[in-house]
């Protein structure tokens, strides 16, 4: 018996050497989960909504129907994340902790265009291969604040974005009834039938719509704000009467004398 | 050399600058697209790096959105130390300096135009290689392609600020037309002494051009 060894500090390859392997012998090699997603983002009249689908897949596979897509950053700010989930988890994980270090060093909320500009310079080191692509929206001194960041470190500031798998079906939404000076109950409904556009035409999204509506000192995180996906009850039952499978022979019952009875629960 | 990678974002461009007594115009359309889909109809390629220094940017977003930044804070850090605005040409040496340097990892062609109180107005061209070259005008990106022609032939030195306004609008306005990864508006800024004047001219009022 190999005695039970600290694990080395670093990378380690083993997978890339079991990838190799695999590609050589011509199986598939395993793939990232991504998230096929629909995530958008409009500015209104007192501050930022943010909206998600809840839909994380496998290839063709759903893999989680109930996931959470719009990330903490900060008190004032949150960040939708598309494309590779482990990416968009670690990503903004990290610079949220970074953020709350930069907050308590200056004594202030952060602003958005700093969350901004250290998502953007931190992808930007890693060439793309970091796959986010992220949604962040927030509000601080200089008022709302939102944004599109690219995995290659390329930002957009724009009134309105989408951005995933079903960022068209979600973008035609908003390019026919955006307008500016939304009001609150005008801008969550127009993200709802942003999601929900991409919910319904796109594969990659689906189940229900989260949306995070971010105000001057207010922030509201509504999980299944719409849920146009539920479970229906079965109409009919499906268990069978016992004795529907007939049987011919039982077997003899363990008794106290066998030394270790098989747990058959 | 470096190619876009797959997945980027791309400023498929067309953009310029015209230097006047007195100052530079300089204008960009404003679509960035990330394959065939237009991911931004409302880009701003007109990008500051100093109060009376801006440059247009072509090529990947990404790349030449970094090395903007980059550049910014270079020029903001010269400021602070030498107590006075660097020249156009400072700015555009420390463009040259980052394209050349990391040519086999960028996709950046970068026009660097302003003003300064040793040369007045000038305009500078960075393209994809690294080099860096000082120009009366110049056209870059994708749609410039169509307009060199149109340019060389309507281009006259010594134009007024508002002559060099109209060559611009033109000339983005033709590439435009015709560069399919071209589009949105037409953005302006006339950088003089006496500061910067943006301009926005819309899809709609586009310079009329033979439409077949």
């Amino acid at each position: 018996m190999a005695p039970l060894l600290e694990p080395n500090a670093g990378f380690k390859f083993d997978n890339a050497k079991r990838n190799q392997l695999l590609s050589d012998k011509g199986y598939m090699v395993p793939t990232a989960t991504k998230t096929g997603t629909t995530i958008v983002g409009l500015i209104y009249k007192d501050g930022v909504v943010l909206g998600a689908d809840t839909r994380a897949t496998n290839g063709s596979i759903v893999a989680d129907k109930n996931c959470r897509k719009i990330h903490y950053l900060a008190p004032n700010m949150y960040c939708c994340g598309a494309g590779t989930a482990a990416d968009t988890d670690f990503t903004t994980s990290m610079i949220s902790s970074q953020l709350a270090l930069h907050s308590l060093n200056t004594g202030r909320d952060a602003r958005v265009v700093t969350a901004m500009t250290m998502l953007k310079q931190y992808l930007f080191r890693y060439q793309g291969h970091i796959g986010a692509a992220l949604v962040l929206g927030g509000y601080d001194v200089m008022g709302p604040h939102l944004f599109t960041i690219y995995p290659h470190g390329s930002t957009d500031k724009l009134p309105y974005v989408t951005m995933g798998s079903g960022s068209l079906a979600a973008m035609s939404v908003f390019e026919s009834s955006w307008r500016p000076e939304l009001s609150r109950e005008e801008a969550v409904e127009m993200v709802k039938d942003a999601i929900e556009a991409g919910i319904f035409n796109d594969l990659g999204s689906g189940s229900n719509v989260d949306v995070c509506i971010i105000t001057k000192d207010n922030v509201e995180y509504i999980r299944g704000y719409s849920q146009p996906n539920e479970r229906v009850p079965k109409e009919q039952s499906y268990r069978f009467a016992p004795g529907t499978t007939e049987f011919i022979a039982t077997a003899p019952a363990a008794t106290a004398n066998d030394a270790a009875a098989m747990d058959v629960s | 050399m470096a190619a876009l990678k797959p997945g980027e974002v791309d400023l498929g461009t067309t953009i310029m600058a015209v230097s006047f007594d007195g100052g530079v115009v300089i204008g960009a359309d404003s679509r960035t697209s990330t394959g065939t889909y237009v991911a931004n109809r409302v880009t701003d390629k007109l990008t500051k790096v100093d109060e009376r220094i801006y440059c247009c940017r072509s090529g990947s977003a990404a790349d030449t959105q970094a090395v903007a930044d980059i550049v910014k804070y270079h020029l903001d850090l010269y400021s602070a130390e030498h107590g006075e605005m660097p020249t156009v040409k400072v700015a555009s040496s420390l463009f040259q300096e980052l394209c050349y340097h990391n040519k086999n990892n960028l996709m950046a062609s970068i026009i660097v135009a302003g003003w300064d109180k040793q040369n007045g107005g000038s305009v500078y061209e960075v393209p994809l290689g690294g080099s860096l070259h000082k120009r009366d005008f110049s056209i870059a990106g994708s749609g410039s392609s169509y307009i060199y022609g149109y340019c060389d032939k309507v281009f006259r030195p010594n134009m007024s600020k508002e002559e060099c306004i109209e060559f611009v609008k033109n000339s983005v306005g033709l590439a435009i037309t015709r560069d399919g990864s071209s589009g949105g508006v037409i953005r302006i800024a006339v950088i003089t002494e006496d500061g910067v004047e943006r301009q926005v001219v819309y899809g709609n009022q586009l310079p009329l051009q033979y439409t077949g």
